[in-house]
């Protein structure tokens, strides 16, 4: 028992360690302004926090797509337990991406201009609309789990009855969102080094963002299995594990295909920092998992599958990191590195989502869904009315409702 | 049809005066002082490379990046020539600065309320007829004001008259499509800093290329998605009933609805 205090006691402290240093970070970003908080420049526009918050921020919610595709269109149903915290867990990433681009934007109140301002040949109005768009279907996929936590039981069925158009939306405004984020980088052919530019790179972010998508529910399963003292469900885990590690050969032939297409296997051994991240980003992200995947024994144990999911995830950082950060540096003519203040924002930003999650798997029916159909009953409802207290009252939705 | 305008900067002419600068602070009331490179207070700059002076400014392209990659529609390009941004609109997401091919766009950093700043090519003279400030100020002449067809044909004369001392290049003619601002030199340009790979394609095509799938991949995907699910669907409806047929004959008097 004391153990598991002293445990939480650990984290919390850190969470709020890296709120409070990222409370003082907002406050210097929104007083003295961009240049006062972050070491972008006039040559350096875009650092960190479109780099990892935004383009990884979107890319790891594509588990939530990825899954809701499986189960409700293909039907798949054996799958329908971890969609859940699948689902939450993108939109945590989008809520990433919001809350960073509030603090990237340098005019964050006028947002809004992208609704009625209209540039249709910008992809970065594409962008705008999808995250818009997703945002907002991701709530109301997630919806469910809030109205049967609240026992709302009429609400929840009309949804369940929209649920295929919302859910078919969702797919295309994923399909959509993953690939503009690699078109945004079309424009820069002169720019972005030769390893990255490719006129390919929609394709490229559309399918790696699904593999992540796949690695992303592996790793979850896993970190709230432990969290939660839930068993993980194994060979569904390990078949996920084989569609990366489709994915992953898919992407890996395209990327060598684009290489000696545009015939830049000159520059592929040249010995400066671009080269070696990029093997680093080739053989982390793709060549190792794949490998590893590819083994039914690895893929069949916890400890295999677990360690393919994370060096898929650290790749995938790595390449939009590369695009974002590492390739544009020799065209810009300056060296870019995020300052501390940088740092601290989008680490107290995953903080929040981290807080955000654990929450909701405290108290909303999260991975019990199916006891609550067979018994009628909410295990999180215990938990939610010992916490605030509420045992002597009467649930005030349930009399709405009934 | 209103003629385009332009301007030809001959960087043999040049003499690093800073004139034009001077001119150009005071045009557009900018804080006072010589700066070397593009700022948010310097909508032009001399830069030198070995004692070359080059003028670095907003090109005005024909087929502008930034206007393309604005996502609220903030630059717009003016059929006179000049490109203009509108802070009104401004979201700042500094897209413009990153697609920019000449690294122009300069941003207010310590700014509460930045904005992105550039070269006017003095639009509200150049509507009442009136040559850019920086031209008017040039006492060598190296920066001509006029007609983009007419300062096209004497560049060439230049070169022409004298193809011993220029390069045989009229920097700006095509490149990303053609730009407002265009150069001659007697020292090769990428010594001086410019890109010479630039092709002639205008770089809003290459985004337009991905964006104009938008609506196949929507309809197309639409299509396909609600045909697999309703395969899917069906086939598990025809097992379940399949499934009751089976019971029903096994002595079972269930209903079968299918």
């Amino acid at each position: 028992m004391r153990d598991i205090t002293s445990k939480l006691t650990f984290w919390t402290c850190t969470a709020g360690l890296l709120l409070a240093a990222g409370a003082y970070s907002t406050f210097v970003r929104f007083t003295g302004g961009l240049g006062a908080a972050t070491h972008l420049s006039d040559k350096f526009p875009w650092g960190l926090w479109i780099g990892f918050d935004v383009l990884c921020g979107v890319g790891l919610a594509a588990g939530g797509f990825t899954l809701c595709c499986i189960v409700y269109i293909f039907n798949i149903k054996r799958f329908e337990p971890i969609i859940r915290p699948t689902v939450l867990t993108a939109f945590m990433g989008y809520l990433l991406v919001i809350v960073a681009l509030m603090f990237d934007l340098g005019r964050p109140w006028a947002i809004w201009h992208a609704i009625i301002m209209w540039n249709p040949h910008s992809v970065m109005f594409e962008v705008a609309w999808c995250v818009m768009l997703y945002t907002t279907v991701l709530s109301l996929e997630f919806a469910p789990v809030v109205l049967e936590r609240f026992k709302l039981t009429r609400t929840v069925q009309l949804m369940k009855k929209l649920s295929i158009p919302i859910v078919i939306l969702g797919v295309l405004l994923s399909t959509l969102h993953q690939s503009s984020l690699g078109s945004l980088y079309l424009i820069v052919p002169y720019k972005l080094y030769a390893l990255w530019y490719t006129p390919y790179l929609p394709l490229f972010f559309y399918v790696s963002a699904i593999a992540v998508g796949c690695a992303m529910v592996i790793f979850e399963s896993f970190l709230s299995g432990r969290a939660f003292n839930r068993s993980i469900e194994m060979s569904l885990l390990s078949q996920i594990g084989k569609v990366a590690a489709v994915l992953l050969a898919v992407l890996l032939t395209m990327r060598f295909m684009d290489a000696y297409n545009r015939k830049i296997f000159g520059i592929l051994f040249v010995p400066r920092t671009e080269t070696y991240l990029y093997w680093m980003e080739i053989g982390v992200g793709i060549l190792i998992p794949l490998l590893l995947l590819s083994f039914r024994k690895i893929r069949m144990s916890e400890r295999g599958l677990f360690l393919s999911a994370v060096m898929i995830i650290l790749g995938f950082v790595l390449d939009r990191l590369n695009i974002a950060v590492t390739g544009m540096q020799a065209s810009a003519g300056v060296s870019y590195f995020p300052s501390w203040m940088e740092i601290s924002v989008t680490m107290a930003i995953v903080t929040a989502g981290f807080v955000v999650f654990s929450l909701a798997a405290r108290y909303l029916p999260l991975f019990e869904h199916e006891a609550v159909e067979q018994t009628g009953a909410l295990p999180a409802q215990e938990a939610w009315a010992e916490d605030l207290n509420l045992v002597s009252q009467p649930y005030a939705a349930e009399r709405i409702t009934q | 049809m209103i003629p385009r305008k332009a301007m030809l900067i001959d960087i043999t002419m040049c003499v690093g005066c800073n004139s034009c600068q001077d001119a150009c602070k005071v045009q557009n009331h900018l804080r006072e002082g010589k700066e070397e490179t593009l700022s948010a207070t310097a909508y032009t700059a001399l830069e030198e490379h070995d004692g070359v002076f080059v003028r670095r400014m907003c090109r005005h392209c024909e087929e502008p990046t930034c206007a393309s990659v604005c996502p609220v529609g903030a630059f717009s390009k003016m059929p006179e020539g000049p490109v203009l941004y509108d802070e009104t609109k401004c979201i700042g997401c500094r897209y413009c600065m990153q697609a920019c091919p000449f690294q122009v766009p300069r941003y207010e950093w310590t700014s509460v309320k930045p904005r992105v700043q550039k070269c006017r090519f003095c639009y509200e003279r150049i509507k009442e007829g009136r040559p850019t400030a920086c031209s008017e100020a040039c006492p060598t002449g190296a920066t001509k004001f006029g007609n983009r067809d007419d300062l096209l044909r004497e560049a060439y004369e230049r070169i022409k008259a004298d193809p011993d001392k220029y390069v045989n290049r009229v920097y700006g003619e095509v490149e990303v499509g053609g730009t407002s601002i265009l150069y001659l030199t007697s020292v090769p340009f990428e010594k001086l800093g410019f890109h010479t790979e630039f092709s002639r394609t205008p770089l809003p095509e290459l985004t337009w290329n991905a964006l104009e799938k938008i609506p196949s991949v929507v309809s197309v995907g639409s299509v396909l998605l609600y045909g697999i699910y309703w395969i899917t669907s069906r086939r598990e409806e025809v097992e379940r009933a399949e499934g009751k047929g089976r019971a029903s004959r096994n002595g079972r008097s269930r209903p079968n609805h299918s």
